[in-house]
């Protein structure tokens, strides 16, 4: 398998047209994401315009299953599996250890997303991204989505390969940190994606092709949401990534500290895990001590996500202070707001203040009463998600594209236009849902043509369509910018923008490389906090559900 | 000490000591106030609602003085009962379930907030003190017409002498 690294003429720019190809998908999937949202928010907004998509678009439901679907899941995960490996060999300096493997997982995944797509737009499979049982999608829609994961696994090992590789060369280095964090993003993948990959093989794939006739309801939530926190640190962390590993540089300063970037890195391998009941707070038939356990263990993650507050926005102030930035504050506009890809995740970090007290909110046991399968939920994940995660990659792409086509960005102030048109739909539109929620709006619900809207949710309402009107627009934006920087004449040459660190790697504890270690422990937090549960629920099952077909 | 190891200390402690007293928080809510979240309440088969005790006959019991029992099941797309009248003062306990699909039930403006799900029964409770109307909306997505899922509870002026019973049916 070590095709690639034997050769010397092939460089580290050889897997450059694999990175193109996963953002390429992950960017058709955005768009068919964004109009699907559009529809939505006008809905809400009391425009249904959903006779005017037939037969493309058979209802809220359909719609709302593809806006999830190709946002949460497809867009998420093809960005994330170009991104993080193409960081890891440039930072590395050598080419992904097998190109085959690398390509190999590449087609799975596209083969497998193409599967998924054609129940999924037949209106066969409006099951949301939740796809909660005993509702039944057609069975491509499950053995599509399995194999997006499995290829997403294959790159994790391929990586993995060309980091020991890497190893065998540089005995006495410290891992480059982007490196460090790819790899410690797919190791907790690998671990936290078990429970999913458990639902779809021994759950709904067999059940969907009528192999198994009935199927238990809680077992397969309990294994969903296994995977379902989790899978939002593998969304959030490739944007810590170039929070930690790059910002810092094209706010033309140094990373605060190196090793406390690493520490947090480790806390969320070993604590993204064992969370998943935090969703289940309001499901029967799970122990409340349980529930408890899981509380504990989704407020251990904060603190990972607190120290990178820290770190970040010290890095962010030391560069302003060495642009001439002063005061307690005020430092924070002397940055460099004109550079469209720095904006847009500046942007989107201020949005992620919210959104991380608003998660401590979901996270809180009994609080959670308020606010569980409200328009709170969808308004804190547009935050996080939606915001947190979707811009700083919208920001990633303004310097990666470029890279990756020898072309320059087309129009920097339309970009800079998009970042701010984002952070402004968002607000409006989060306010408007989070706002919703408090008052008992249940999310995921056609509120336009519900006939229990009561008088104090109406007032809120034309504000979801008018923030999510904002939002296509700005999304309108990015895609525009990003065709004609692809169809543009202009050569450009872009460098990946690699911070240093103040404080360097080598003062850091060399026991945090030590992968098998970290992994192990991992291992065992989510055998404490699912084991007990898990036995119990399996032993008393009654697999009773049949599926149903109810859109 | 070096000044940047200070600086994080000074984070780091707080970044640790608000979880800690959110926690703190929360446990004394649910343990000390008594504000739980579900728990186990058993299972029951959907596909044999019609011989279990609890979901034979669904509508409001009156389990003691002032005390209440809405038995329902969810199917799509309604709730069985549609509409539960109880006096002012009472305290209401669900007991629900689904009949086929995961659905879900939340009042708005209280802490009735508990998924239904197929094979599981979910109970909560809650006190009903002042007269008004209530609805009672499915949360979870249940079909192409679960934005039409929903019932209602009507909170009446309390009567002067409350009729005292057990477990007698008193609902539709």
């Amino acid at each position: 398998m070590s095709d690639a690294v034997t050769d010397p003429r092939i460089g580290v720019e050889a897997d450059d047209r694999l990175t193109g190809s996963f953002v390429a998908v992950a960017l058709v999937a955005l768009f068919g994401g964004a109009v699907t949202g559009l529809l939505q928010g006008l809905e809400h907004a009391g425009i249904n315009l959903y006779g005017a998509v037939q037969p493309v678009i058979k209802s809220y439901y359909h719609g709302l299953s593809v806006h999830g679907v190709l946002n949460a899941l497809v867009f998420t995960t093809f960005f994330i599996c170009g991104f993080v490996p193409f960081l890891l060999c440039r930072a590395l300096g050598r080419p992904l250890q097998s190109r085959k493997l690398a390509w190999g997982s590449f087609w799975l995944m596209l083969g497998g997303l193409l599967l998924a797509a054609v129940p999924l737009l037949a209106n066969q499979a409006s099951v949301m991204y939740t796809m909660y049982p005993p509702m039944m999608a057609h069975w491509a829609f499950y053995v599509g989505l399995t194999l997006v994961v499995v290829g997403s696994w294959l790159v994790g090992l391929n990586m993995a390969l060309t980091y020991r590789s890497w190893r065998r060369e540089h005995r006495d280095e410290r891992i480059p940190l982007t490196a460090f964090m790819g790899l410690a993003t797919f190791a907790m993948w690998t671990i936290a994606s078990m429970g999913l990959a458990a639902e779809m093989l021994f759950m709904l794939i067999p059940w969907s092709l009528g192999v198994t006739p009935t199927i238990d309801a809680l077992v397969a939530r309990v294994l969903f949401w296994y995977t379902g926190h989790p899978i939002v640190y593998f969304w959030l962390l490739p944007a810590y990534i170039s929070w930690y590993g790059l910002i810092p540089k094209q706010a033309g300063g140094k990373l605060f500290s190196d090793p406390m970037a690493r520490v947090a890195f480790i806390l969320f391998l070993l604590f993204s895990t064992p969370t998943g009941f935090h969703h289940q707070f309001a499901d029967p038939g799970i122990h409340e001590g349980f529930k408890v356990l899981h509380m504990i263990f989704t407020f251990a993650v904060f603190f990972p996500s607190l120290l990178t507050f820290f770190n970040v926005v010290a890095s962010l102030e030391l560069a302003s202070r060495l642009r001439g930035g002063t005061g307690l504050f005020r430092w924070f506009t002397k940055l460099p707001w004109g550079d469209p890809s720095f904006a847009a995740q500046v942007l989107a970090m201020l949005i992620f203040v919210p959104g991380g007290i608003g998660g401590l909110i979901n996270a809180s046991l009994n609080l959670n009463l308020i606010v569980h399968n409200t328009a709170w939920i969808p308004g804190h994940f547009h935050l996080t998600v939606g915001t947190a995660v979707t811009l700083t990659f919208m920001g990633i792409t303004y310097w990666l594209v470029p890279l990756l086509s020898g072309k320059p960005l087309w129009n920097r102030k339309l970009a800079l236009a998009q970042a701010w048109s984002w952070f402004g739909g968002m607000l409006i539109f989060s306010h408007a849902m989070h706002r919703l929620g408090l008052l008992g709006a249940p999310r995921r619900t056609m509120l336009g043509s519900a006939p229990y809207v009561l008088d104090e949710w109406s007032p809120l309402l034309p504000w979801v369509g008018i923030g999510g009107t904002i939002l296509f627009v700005s999304s309108v934006l990015y895609f525009l910018n990003i065709v004609a920087t692809l169809v543009s004449k202009k050569r450009a040459v872009v460098e990946v923008p690699f911070a240093e660190s103040m404080t360097p790697a080598s003062e850091g504890p060399r026991i945090l490389e030590r992968w098998s270690l970290w992994i192990s422990i991992a291992i065992v937090f989510v055998l404490l906090a699912y084991g007990p549960a898990l036995i119990g629920l399996l032993s008393e099952t009654t697999s009773s559900s049949p599926g149903f077909k109810v859109w | 000490m070096k000044r940047e190891t200070m600086f994080e200390l000074a984070w780091m402690l707080p970044s640790l000591a608000l979880p800690a007293a959110m926690l703190v928080a929360v446990t004394v809510t649910a343990f000390g106030a008594g504000i739980h979240v579900p728990s186990r309440e058993g299972r029951v088969d959907p596909a044999l609602l019609s011989e279990a005790e609890l979901f034979a006959d669904p509508g409001l019991y009156e389990t003691g003085p002032g005390r209440y029992e809405v038995r329902m099941v969810a199917r799509t797309w309604s709730f069985d009962p549609a509409e539960v009248h109880v006096p002012a003062g009472s305290e209401v306990t669900f007991v629900a379930t689904s009949a086929d699909v995961v659905h879900g039930l939340i009042i708005p403006h209280t802490n009735v907030n508990i998924m239904l799900i197929p094979g599981q029964v979910a109970r909560t409770t809650i006190r009903f003190d002042e007269p008004g109307v209530h609805v009672l909306v499915c949360h979870e997505y249940c079909g192409v017409a679960h934005h039409t899922m929903w019932s209602r509870l009507v909170v009446d002026e309390a009567p002067d002498d409350p009729a005292a019973g057990r477990a007698r049916k008193v609902g539709p």
